[in-house]
């Protein structure tokens, strides 16, 4: 059986890229994420990402380290991400991506079941490493979610095959060595990074951490499966004077970024 | 596998420890790993490090009984293990030179590190100095603030101090800022951790540059008493220091190892540091252990009068020590280490770290347990230089 994501891809690989964008659960208030969720899928965006929000983010910049403690201070716990998932997962295929802790502190075959019976497809773990992933494997496999491991510039070639092969729903590239945020340009190693997972594996390939604009998506959308925002949802939402204002802008960014994925035709 | 000798391949010390880290450092932490156990067999990097040990650090440290503190403990004869009169008054200087060394074996020329009373930025910027090494230090505002004598420490040596201002601005956010430059600047980085805590190697290395306090305070203790001590005592924040003497002891089933935590207000008023006390199983800062968290796995903010002991985690090893029963872990209040602080200064003139008054606190009970006879070997692993404006509040001494 396959995911709601895994048949995204499948539908939609051969012709395009598809657009994620990532809002952590409870930002900036349970209700207002959900009509963000709303205005990033109305622009254009095929599938969710809820960030579960903790509260020793090392893999996150400024932006979503903002957005999470403020999502930690509306009292968001592993319930609320959940109902978030379940809103967002009724309207496209939806994942979590949460670091490691939360999940064992949860229980980690309870996570897993949770989420596929919340209509989760997979979850991103950007701290799990494929040696302490023995429990995670077991539980994902048991409830049919997918469980998507992130690889850097740095992953060295045999370790890369390793990753890969225990990573299914997409595999997720991280475009530079750093932390989530806007850069000015998409880093050059990613289209790299890209072809070298393509050397190993079969499964679809996603590319985040600093895209932020439509060309730059346009540009990854050019070797990639698979094209991640959250910081440019996150700053238009942060950035804007009322709700409403940012809900716009979250789908005037949603649109643009969704006509640069678009562009790159196969 | 018996605890000597632990941890596995993976730095696994029976189901604590291991890796939990973003795939981007794992390149580095292999390199590190490799240069780690390269070095431990090297005799050029032993004989570097014992001679800058000799002339630098001032070791072997000495061992000073404390007789007319041990009045207050029971009768029992106690032994004072004096890291704090290394260069830079701590046990710390010993993990920095180790560190130092390795960052130049791997080609780095950059050095980052997190600290909390500033102990470990003022070694890590110490050893930067000595080796020509770019030093970076992240420290949360709010400790900047408490510990302003050792910014000014750390600039004087040449290193850059970043206030952290995410969170709740204490190590624990430090922390989190070091990894991330950590992965951002890996490939010419060393972050040089201050704790037996984070992702392997560091725990089992950082272990492997303290347990020198421990081989030269067993060979002492049966120099000077012929025998082994009933227990060895130590603060437990991280718990470097205490790793860094238990270690040579843990085979000797005799001796009984005990960890003093940070009971802050007292455990159960939920104002503490006492990981193992009164924390749960759980992943912070890239290993498994004792961390203090809520339901959802949110980290707890800790609270401690002593800024070294102030983190919601502990080391792999000490929860591993823990639940196989080989050492025990209690509680010391901030008032019950006050307490012995200031006995300390008064019977002995030896000025502790706030840190080193929980261990002082926990022979004091111990000795009372054990009674007259029994002999306790405290690792005395700081000096009070840097306390004497919280003691002076704590005591409401005008200053």
């Amino acid at each position: 059986m396959s995911t709601a994501l895994e048949e995204l891809f499948a539908t939609t690989r051969s012709e395009r890229a598809i657009l994620i964008g990532y809002i952590p659960a409870g930002f900036p208030t349970q209700e207002a994420s959900y009509r963000i969720i709303q205005a990033m899928i109305d622009g254009g965006v095929d599938a969710i990402e809820i960030g579960f929000p903790y509260s020793d983010p090392v893999m996150d910049g400024p932006i979503i380290q903002a957005a999470a403690d403020q999502a930690l201070a509306n009292g968001v716990g592993a319930k609320e991400v959940f109902e978030t998932l379940r809103f967002a997962a009724d309207l496209v295929p939806s994942v979590i991506m949460t670091y490691w802790n939360p999940i064992e502190r949860f229980g980690v075959d309870n996570f897993a079941k949770e989420l596929a019976a919340h209509g989760g497809s997979g979850v991103i773990t950007p701290d799990l490493t494929i040696e302490e992933s023995k429990e995670w494997i077991a539980a994902t496999d048991s409830h049919q979610v997918n469980r998507i491991y992130v690889v850097a510039q740095s992953t060295q070639p045999e370790r890369l095959q390793n990753v890969t092969s225990q990573t299914n729903g997409f595999i997720y590239a991280a475009s530079l060595m750093g932390v989530t945020g806007l850069r000015t340009s998409v880093a050059s190693g990613a289209h790299e990074l890209v072809a070298r997972i393509r050397a190993v594996s079969e499964v679809p390939i996603a590319v985040g951490l600093g895209v932020s604009n439509a060309e730059q998506a346009a540009e990854v959308a050019g070797y990639a499966d698979g094209v991640i925002v959250g910081s440019a949802f996150i700053r238009a939402v942060q950035e804007a004077n009322s709700l409403d204002e940012g809900v716009a802008a979250v789908r005037l960014l949603a649109e643009s970024l969704a006509a640069g994925v678009r562009s790159q035709k196969r | 596998m018996s605890a000597t000798q632990l941890p596995d391949l993976l730095g696994h010390f029976g189901r604590f420890g291991g890796r939990f880290v973003p795939e981007a450092l794992i390149g580095a932490l292999d390199e590190l790993s490799a240069a780690h156990q390269a070095a431990l067999v090297d005799p050029l990097f032993i004989k570097e490090l014992s001679e800058l040990h000799r002339t630098y650090t001032g070791r072997p440290s000495i061992i000073t009984e404390a007789k007319r503190f041990a009045e207050h403990a029971g009768g029992a004869r106690i032994f004072l293990k004096r890291e704090d009169l290394n260069h830079t008054g701590s046990h710390k200087i010993n993990n920095v030179l180790g560190q130092a060394l390795l960052t130049k074996r791997m080609g780095k020329k950059r050095i980052i590190a997190e600290t909390g009373a500033g102990q470990h930025g003022v070694a890590s910027a110490t050893a930067a100095a000595l080796m020509g090494l770019d030093c970076v230090v992240y420290m949360g505002e709010e400790d900047t603030k408490r510990q302003a004598l050792n910014v000014v420490r750390m600039k004087l040596l040449g290193a850059e101090v970043v206030p952290v201002t995410q969170g709740s601005r204490t190590l624990k956010d430090a922390t989190n800022e070091a990894m991330r430059d950590w992965v951002t600047n890996v490939e010419t980085t060393h972050y040089m951790l201050g704790t037996v805590a984070g992702p392997h190697p560091f725990p089992v290395m950082v272990r492997d540059f303290h347990k020198i306090i421990g081989e030269e305070a067993r060979e002492q203790m049966l120099a000077l008493t012929g025998k082994l001590p009933d227990a060895v005592l130590a603060c437990v924040g991280g718990g470097s220091n205490a790793i860094g003497i238990f270690h040579a002891f843990i085979p000797d089933a005799s001796v009984r190892l005990i960890g003093l935590e940070a009971g802050g207000r007292g455990v159960e008023t939920g104002f503490h540091a006492a990981t193992i006390t009164g924390g749960t199983r759980g992943v912070l800062h890239g290993t498994r252990s004792y961390v203090l968290q809520d339901q959802n796995g949110q980290t707890v903010e800790s609270h401690s009068i002593s800024a070294g002991l102030d983190y919601p985690g502990v080391g792999p090893e000490h929860a591993y020590l823990h639940d196989i029963g080989r050492a025990e872990y209690r509680a010391i209040t901030d008032a019950e280490a006050m307490a012995a602080f200031s006995l300390l200064c008064k019977t002995e003139g030896i000025i502790p770290a706030i840190e080193t008054a929980h261990a002082l606190a926990g022979a004091m009970k111990i000795g009372q347990e054990l009674g007259s006879g029994a002999s306790l070997l405290i690792n005395l692993s700081g000096r009070g230089d840097k306390d004497v404006h919280t003691a002076a509040e704590y005591f409401g001494m005008p200053v």
